[in-house]
């Protein structure tokens, strides 16, 4: 069913995060990550500041509620005291101000006079000092992408987090290689009206950032966070998308999940469902002989089973908001983020899971649940069941009002789970180790002196210029290989278009098949594309000659060990009569239809040393020959 | 409060904007809207902070070109805590903190990005809550000073106020200090205060109560534990033990002293081992040779130092004329930070005999801070000891600084002044070095390592 996104006021805009290809932001080790074991680890807590109304803030409080230790991994030699939260941040990274800089003149944002680091409360462990750090850079950008124009209104510096390893029931791993790694962050306004434009802007920043040739590629270099509402909903913050194919299909499920909600709530309205009441009761004696084996061991475990009442929300758990995700789901998500549970039993999934309809009877009673009632409940230790279940009932409490505003985590199928409420305004307050910068006019000018190509731009130039065409020049504006591709176009004669197919395709195919490409030197790739303007060697060569040229053989001597040296056009001729000849009955079965597979057998006959053009032109005329039609 | 001067005082006086107020700017085609911050002295002068609604801050140069327009008179900082109102518990030990200028406990006021110290037992409750579990609180003010601009005198101040609260009947007594100089405080208290029947623990933090990573509350909660449980009757310093936040160490005063710049486990206690330890609110002690607290008693402020005593750090070909212009100055007692087992270059013997044979005082220690002085080894040191330099056993310098004023304002002449210096008054001098006590890792490698 194809949603009227406009009529639904759907409002959509977004921020993309981006590694910088520099040292670590407030310290010199390197932004590398590590994959071995960690050499150290460290044990930490963090506890909620008091805010000027002596409130922790509502996000900070939920962490500190979890009652969470910290378990941070390093290696010495890459991690320092700075990440450890043991010594004071060093100046900022010069460097890394410049390209955010560079950034912010590309996507036509004005910079400040003057910079302030800022520390955003963030205390779920995720940086060791309970804040990251951030700089606002520039404001007021606007860039347009297909004929729509959108705001950028901020683009900001700040360190990115440490990487969560695992998590267990009182502790997190995190490892400290990604903290402090330094992040361009541009936000966009929410000036995204369907769920499609926010892609095709997040791809377009996305290239102009690779522009600039100082960001760092590859998985996890870039994520993107979607900032979501429909008119009557919430505004939900969706962290996390990796892939930009997966932001649409994140929009459109977040939509399906608000309007899902909506309907829920004018519902059990309807219904006239109050204000849900916190009375957990303890329902163990009903399971007394269950066959559940989740609630048989966490009895024997020494735990319970403890219950809730959700008054005419029958029905409502098992609702879908998202392909797979039920409203329970949503509690469920709660219980296990605020009192470390497993999950949750509802009465609409039953009976099942072992549960039996006696059990459930016991239950409804035990509870005094009548028709139209559901009830939750938690087999678990007490404290943290009760724990669990009193964020069920905050949560379906709020679904008599509506939609929470809510920080969401991006699940690799576009769906999105709870992860924490949205952080009220201003959780922030000055970084006072760290002075001002300030921005000074000439620092802008040599900025703008070297601003790179934009890549629109860039891909024109490489069509004019070179001839490539519109996908390959597309690509090859976005490359890392765009130096080298300009030099080896200017210094050989090679077809440009040659060129560049090799360096993104067939080196690309090779360091699939496992071919250390890597170990290929430029020389190398000079003399190749040498060889081929002379006539030397066939195109299709190519490859093989690389294969060589990574296990170490010359140019020449591959040309010559391997045979690849071009054929003789009389050595061709005959060889073309040859396979023309013993393919006779194919032939006659298929008259000129037999071109194709006669070329196959003929291109892996020659093995490279001809230019396939000319084998083509031969076979017909030797097929012309003998009447073929 | 406003930091502004010149041309940027006079700008904001003419659209009579004041700090905390609401203002738009406008220049060169940018807007920005925020809340005027005051702005530190160091900064440049021409900039104005705003800070956004976003929460960010950021500075606007006002220069020709910009507008300044005031959009909303700015409101007061709403300062109060709702104060957790607890009750005194007559089973709980009463525990004095005796503040010195460290802030022990702080909150954010995110408005504006100040950070406002805690101040009343109410105050330190909301923020540590965990100390109403352990202790009645009191809070009392000696000083208020950054710990690098402590004084002899203030020390004496500091000592009164902790045997006001003691002779009062509080259990323990808890002195907030910065970490800078809490070992020369702490070796003063040591010294100064006489008949301690009850627990004196110093107690700071390495990071700033306003971050949520701050070491400031286990610290807190720890010094607590041990001014309100422990039977040590003895002037300590609890402090992290490590780089995580698990327990704290509680050093004997005159063996402590801060190792590193930054890390939370800055405290180390060298020579010897720490009298204990202290993790959720427990107890564990390393040793028994420490005073027993009783359940009465009286303690007395033997505050007398003198204050002109300098601590030397001996370095290569240093020239006599160092000794002699401290002499000059007027200092009656000079402890010298010598080389290796006490040592100092021949160019300094002059100076040496000069001081001894003017009845000022020459004590050794060493600058490899771990080991004990002995300085019959070489001939060197059998030089000095000729030259009448007093040897000051395994003592830290600062501890034997600190020790030197007291006893020239005690000790009546030379010899008494050595013998005094020699004597082991407060645990400053360990007779035995045990071998367990150099340079721990400070880090445990994981198993296989
Ligand atoms: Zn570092």
């Amino acid at each position: 069913m194809e949603l009227n996104y406009e009529k639904l006021g759907l409002r959509v805009g977004f921020e993309i995060h981006q590694e910088l290809d520099t040292h670590k932001l407030f310290c010199n080790c390197p932004s590398a990550l590590r994959d071995e074991e960690p050499r150290l680890e460290v044990k930490r807590r963090l506890r909620p500041t008091q805010s000027e109304l002596g409130e922790v803030d509502r996000a900070a409080l939920a962490e500190a509620l979890k009652g969470k230790g910290f378990r941070y991994q390093l290696y010495p030699d890459s991690v320092c005291l700075v990440e450890l939260d043991e010594e004071p941040p060093h100046l900022v990274n010069e460097e890394a101000v410049d390209i955010t800089l560079e950034a912010a003149l590309l996507l036509n944002a004005k910079p400040l006079d003057e910079v302030h680091t800022m520390r955003k409360i963030v205390i779920d462990g995720s940086n060791t000092c309970g804040f990251q750090r951030t700089l606002l850079i520039a404001t007021g950008g606007r860039v347009e992408v297909e004929g729509k124009s959108f705001r950028v209104p901020t683009i900001c510096l700040e360190e990115d987090a440490a990487r969560k390893m695992d998590e267990g029931v009182g502790l997190i791993d995190y490892r400290l290689d990604r903290l402090g790694i330094p992040l361009v962050e541009i936000a966009t306004g929410p000036d995204f009206f369907d769920p499609y434009t926010p892609a095709k802007a997040a791809l377009y920043i996305g290239q102009l950032l690779r522009a600039t040739g100082k960001v760092k590629r590859g998985i996890g270099t870039i994520r993107q966070d979607v900032n979501i509402s429909i008119a009557g909903g919430a505004r939900q913050e969706i962290k996390g998308v990796q892939e930009l194919a997966l932001i649409s299909t994140v929009i459109e499920r977040e939509v399906q999940r608000q309007l899902a909600l909506l309907e829920i709530r004018d519902e059990i309205r309807w219904r006239g469902a109050r204000r849900v009441v916190k009375k957990i009761i303890d329902v163990r004696r009903v399971f007394s002989k269950t066959s559940s084996g989740v609630i048989r061991s966490a009895l024997q475990a020494g735990g319970t089973v403890l219950a809730v009442k959700l008054p005419k929300f029958a029905g409502f758990l098992g609702k879908e908001l998202q392909p797979g995700r039920r409203f329970g789901t949503e509690l469920a998500d709660c219980a296990k983020l605020y009192g470390g549970v497993g999950g949750l039993f509802h009465t609409d999934e039953l009976p099942a899971y072992g549960i039996s309809q006696e059990e459930i009877n016991g239950l409804r009673r035990a509870t005094g649940a009548v028709e139209g009632d559901a009830v939750v409940f938690i087999a678990d230790a007490k404290e943290k069941a009760e724990a669990a279940l009193s964020a069920v009932v905050d949560r379906a409490n709020q679904a008599l009002g509506g939609i929470p505003e809510e920080t969401r985590r991006a699940l690799p199928d576009g769906n999105t789970e709870f992860m924490r409420p949205l952080p009220g305004a201003g959780r922030m307050y000055p970084e006072t180790d760290i002075p001002p910068i300030a921005i000074t006019p000439l620092r802008l000018r040599q900025i703008k002196a070297r601003l790179p190509e934009l890549p629109e731009k860039r891909r024109a130039r490489l069509m004019e210029k070179y001839g490539l065409g519109k996908e390959l020049a597309e690509r090859m504006s976005l490359s890392e290989n765009l130096e080298l591709f300009e030099e080896l176009a200017r210094k050989s004669k090679a077809n440009p278009t040659l060129i560049a197919t090799t360096l993104e395709e067939t080196l690309v195919s090779l360091r699939r098949e496992g071919v250390r490409v890597e170990v290929i030197q430029k020389a190398v790739l000079e003399g190749l594309f040498a060889g081929v303007a002379k006539g030397k060697l066939a195109k299709e060569a190519v490859p093989e000659v690389l294969r060589g040229a990574a296990r170490g053989v010359s140019v020449q001597t591959a040309i010559e060990k391997l045979g690849l040296a071009v054929m003789e056009k009389a050595e061709l001729r005959k060889l073309v009569r040859e396979v023309v000849a013993g393919n006779r009955e194919l032939i006659e079965r298929r008259g000129r239809a037999a071109i194709a597979p006669l070329m196959g057998i003929l291109m892996e006959r020659v093995r490279g040393r001809a230019d396939g053009k000319l084998v083509h032109q031969l076979l017909e005329r030797e097929l012309k020959k003998r009447g073929a039609k | 409060m406003s930091s502004y001067r010149g041309k940027v005082q006079q700008l904001l006086r003419a659209a009579s904007v004041e700090v905390g107020d609401r203002v738009r700017v406008e220049k060169a085609g940018s807007v920005y809207e925020g809340v005027l911050m005051p702005r530190t002295e160091l900064g440049d002068p021409n900039h104005i902070v705003l800070k956004l609604a976003s929460g960010y801050n950021l500075g606007i140069k006002l220069g020709k070109g910009a507008k300044l327009v005031k959009l909303e008179k700015g409101k007061p900082p709403r300062l109060g805590i709702p104060p957790l109102k607890i009750k005194r518990d007559p089973s709980k030990p009463d525990v004095s903190i005796v503040g010195t200028g460290g802030t022990i406990a702080s909150r954010v006021d995110y408005r504006t990005g100040a950070v406002y110290p805690a101040f009343t037992p109410e105050e330190i409750y909301s923020a540590v809550p965990e100390l109403a579990d352990l202790a009645n609180i009191r809070v009392i003010e000696a000083c208020n000073v950054f710990s690098e601009h402590m004084t002899p005198e203030l020390w004496v101040k500091v000592g009164k106020a902790i045997a006001k609260e003691l002779n009062a009947g509080a259990r323990g007594v808890v002195v907030a200090h910065g970490t800078d100089t809490m070992g020369y405080t702490a070796a003063a208290l040591s010294f100064m205060l006489k008949d301690l029947f009850r627990s004196v623990v110093l107690v700071g933090s390495q990071r700033s109560s306003d971050r949520p990573s701050s070491d400031a509350a286990l610290n807190l909660i720890g010094a607590v534990t041990v001014a309100g449980k422990s039977d040590i009757a003895e002037v300590c310093v609890v402090m992290h033990g490590s780089t995580e936040d698990d327990f704290c160490l509680i050093h004997r005063g005159t063996k402590v002293r801060k190792c590193h710049t930054s890390r939370r486990d800055t405290f180390q206690t060298i020579n010897d081992i720490p009298i204990g330890m202290v993790r959720g609110g427990e107890l564990k002690l390393f040793r028994d040779d420490y005073n027993r607290a009783k359940p009465k008693g009286r303690v007395k402020v033997d505050g007398k130092f003198e204050p002109r005593v300098a601590l030397l750090k001996v370095t290569p070909g240093m020239p006599s004329s160092v000794i002699e212009g401290m002499l000059k100055a007027g200092d009656k007692g000079i402890v010298l930070e010598g080389t290796g087992l006490g040592h100092v270059p021949e160019s300094l013997f002059e100076g040496i005999k000069f001081a001894v044979g003017k009845g000022v005082p020459v004590v050794m220690t060493s600058q490899c801070l771990w080991g004990r002085i002995d300085m019959k080894v070489y001939s060197t040191g059998r030089d000095l000891l000729q030259l009448g330099v007093i040897p000051a056993e395994d003592m830290l310098p600062e501890t034997a600084y600190v020790k030197l004023m007291w006893v020239l304002a005690h000790a009546k002449g030379v010899e008494e002044v050595s013998k005094l210096m020699r004597t082991n008054l407060a645990g400053e001098i360990t007779p035995r070095t045990r071998p367990d006590v150099f340079l721990k890792p400070v880090f445990s490698l994981k198993a296989g390592d």
